[in-house]
């Protein structure tokens, strides 16, 4: 492999456009944001992950300005930013609504910015066509922002962003105002935009799909602080809590007490059923509280008893929800618990021979799950 | 044919209190003063025939018309009910633009209560609230008594019977026309368009030029012309808070009608005020379609 992949925030030298230095924001007697502290680094695709009131927008409106912390230092290139207006920054946002100037056509729009900086007419002009093309616009300029589709609204927005080249570009649900197919284009668009611009750009989604597709790295957040940074990949096959784990996809959660086995640690979580087997780095002590998390995907459900199985239950369905190319079986155990395994269709419907209220055997590796202490 | 009644009551209902004393009024504009009762000539005789509807219509003439040019009064007055309604109108957006202003800005929960109290004064008689300005205004009033107990002056100013309280006693009266249409523009703008002007670079101020004008220009159409066009031909203001040398169109048109008893002159007053109001209305209802096929 001689690509290098890019993971400026594995690289102690570099030096990140983004400090938040344990940054408190207080609204009253609410606390949107808790003591953060996180760097995000040049040409990142950085995503804020998570429900609403999570502090997620909050962060994005500090960066903006249109924030001031209670408490803390927010630096971007090395500069604090504590008394530097909006209109003094090099960071540009889109907004969740767009706010496009409905008075203004789609080429006055994304030229509004540049206006303000009293750039000479032609560096205007050439700078608008730019950007025009970018996002494949050129047709639409001389309308008006509500003689355009919400599509190419969104477009004319991230167009009107980028337009003054900003170091950071905040994206506050790009893509909200979107149906499912057209929000998959965009989300490619979007990464081709920040790859052809090489712009810093943070977003803030609660779709977690989303932002597993465009980010670089991903930030959950619940309470106003962040959980887990990482990648997506991850951040899904590597949660480091049961709140990450759930947020991120579907999972299945057993609780129980630790048991460790050399290099395993074995969940003890019901009476008269095997324990757990799983593989963890992390230090577990005997009888500690454990979580052992998996994905659907990774439990295979099958008829017979599987013969070298790390973990094997047996259960009855419960439930079938067939999703065309995924079918996703709820399994009960005998212990009440009920697991949903996924797998693929790779078969014609007529074919498959689990049906509901079947026995079956679900089974797993030992490496597949992962074990969290919260 | 249900439909048709439907469309026909309005129809009715503005031929009937419109079109008919319109034309009224211009019969009589072409008549002559006569001292009789009523006291213009000619009547319409229906019982004399096609030759008594000929001979009305011969007697019908634009004497009345040719007069108002020969006085210069007239045309002194229509310039000065101009000149008035327009400085008013200005004075209104000035006072009535911040009020709005404030008003869209507030808390929501305050919204209704503010609106509430621009349009409490309509709950009194407008007579009423006039007098009451001249209580306030006059030598012995309110604001002179308040302005000689602060010691700001020396003797009482005289206010009353002069243009200023006129000025005065329009601004206060047609404010909310102005408050009202502008409110709605500012209300229903979206506070992150002024989020974005600022993130691309303006100050506040010249965000508030470049976006919240604009977005609420229809709104100060809207409210100059529903202050400019009753301004124009208004009556009770100017002949109780103004002075002999406050000229209006609407006082002439009173002391012609009432003092002179010139019915015929009067109504060539009034025919002539209400074609000059024609060009803002037809203006004004341009706008409102204009901005109506913007929102569509």
């Amino acid at each position: 492999m001689a690509q290098t992949v890019f993971a400026p925030w594995e690289d102690p030298t570099e030096k990140p456009l983004i400090q938040f230095k344990n940054v408190t924001k207080r609204f009253g007697d609410f606390t949107a944001i808790d003591d953060l502290t996180q760097d995000i680094f040049e040409k990142e695709f950085f995503a804020l992950l998570g429900p609403s009131g999570c502090g997620k927008t909050t962060m994005m409106r500090m960066l903006a300005g249109f924030e001031a912390q209670t408490e803390g230092q927010i630096l971007i290139a090395g500069q604090d930013m504590a008394r530097v207006p909006p209109n003094k920054r090099a960071v540009n946002m889109m907004f969740q609504s767009y706010a496009l100037f409905p008075h203004l056509s789609v080429w006055d729009n994304i030229a509004f910015g540049l206006k303000r900086e009293g750039k000479d007419k032609d560096k205007i002009a050439a700078r608008v066509e730019e950007m025009l093309r970018l996002t494949r616009l050129s047709k639409f300029a001389k309308r008006k922002p509500h003689q355009i589709s919400g599509g190419q609204r969104q477009r004319v927005a991230l167009a009107r962003s980028l337009a003054k080249a900003p170091k950071l570009l905040l994206l506050d649900e790009p893509l909200g105002a979107l149906d499912k197919k057209l929000r998959q284009d965009t989300q490619f668009e979007l990464m081709d935009i920040q790859e052809k611009t090489g712009t810093t750009f943070v977003i803030v989604t609660h779709d977690q799909e989303e932002a597993m597709t465009v980010a670089s790295r991903v930030a959950v957040m619940d309470e106003g602080r962040i959980i887990q940074v990482s990648t997506p990949a991850q951040i899904y096959e590597a949660p480091n809590s049961v709140y990450v784990a759930d947020f991120i996809g579907d999972v299945n959660i057993i609780s129980g007490r630790a048991r460790p086995e050399g290099d395993k640690v074995a969940v003890r979580w019901a009476e008269h059923q095997p324990d757990i087997i799983g593989t963890t780095s992390l230090p577990f002590a005997d009888g500690q509280e454990i979580h052992f998390a998996i994905r659907p995907e990774k439990v295979a459900i099958s008829a017979e008893e599987p013969q070298d199985a790390a973990n094997k239950i047996a259960g009855k369905v419960l439930d079938i929800a067939y999703l065309g190319n995924i079918s996703t079986y709820h399994v009960e155990l005998p212990t009440g618990h009920v697991i949903k395994a996924q797998t693929a269709n790779t078969r014609r419907l007529s074919r498959r021979q689990i049906t509901w209220e079947d026995p079956v055997w679900i089974s797993w590796t030992d490496t597949a799950g992962v074990l969290l202490e919260r | 044919m249900r439909r048709f009644l439907l469309i026909a009551v309005p129809y009715l209902w503005l031929v009937a209190l419109f079109l008919i004393p319109f034309l009224i009024v211009l019969k009589i504009s072409l008549s002559d003063i006569a001292l009789a009762r009523p006291p213009y000539m000619p009547q319409l005789d229906l019982s004399a025939g096609w030759e008594g509807i000929r001979s009305f219509f011969a007697a019908l003439d634009f004497e009345n018309f040719r007069f108002l040019t020969t006085d210069d009064l007239y045309w002194k007055a229509y310039l000065s009910s101009l000149q008035i309604a327009l400085i008013s109108t200005l004075l209104t957006l000035l006072v009535g633009y911040p009020i709005a202003y404030a008003m869209a800005r507030s808390a929501p929960e305050w919204r209704p209560t503010l609106l509430m109290l621009v349009i409490l004064p309509f709950w009194t008689s407008f007579l009423i609230r006039v007098y009451a300005w001249m209580g306030i205004l006059a030598n012995e009033g309110l604001l002179n008594q308040f302005l000689l107990w602060l010691g700001v002056i020396n003797e009482p100013l005289t206010i009353l019977n002069t243009n200023t309280a006129v000025y005065i006693g329009i601004v206060y009266t047609y404010l909310p026309f102005m408050i009202l249409p502008i409110y709605s523009a500012l209300e229903r703008m979206d506070d992150s368009l002024l989020e974005a002007a600022e993130d691309l670079g303006c100050s506040r101020m010249s965000a508030f030029w470049l976006v919240t004008i604009p977005l609420s220009k229809n709104g100060i159409i809207a409210g100059c012309f529903l202050v400019f066009i009753p301004v124009i031909g208004e009556f009770v203001i100017p002949s109780l808070l103004g002075g002999s040398g406050t000229l209006m169109i609407g006082k002439v048109l009173w002391e012609e009608f009432f003092s002179n008893r010139d019915w015929p002159v009067a109504s060539a007053v009034a025919v002539i005020l209400l074609l000059i109001l024609v060009i803002p209305i037809i203006l004004f209802q341009r706008n409102e379609q204009k901005q109506r096929e913007a929102e569509g």
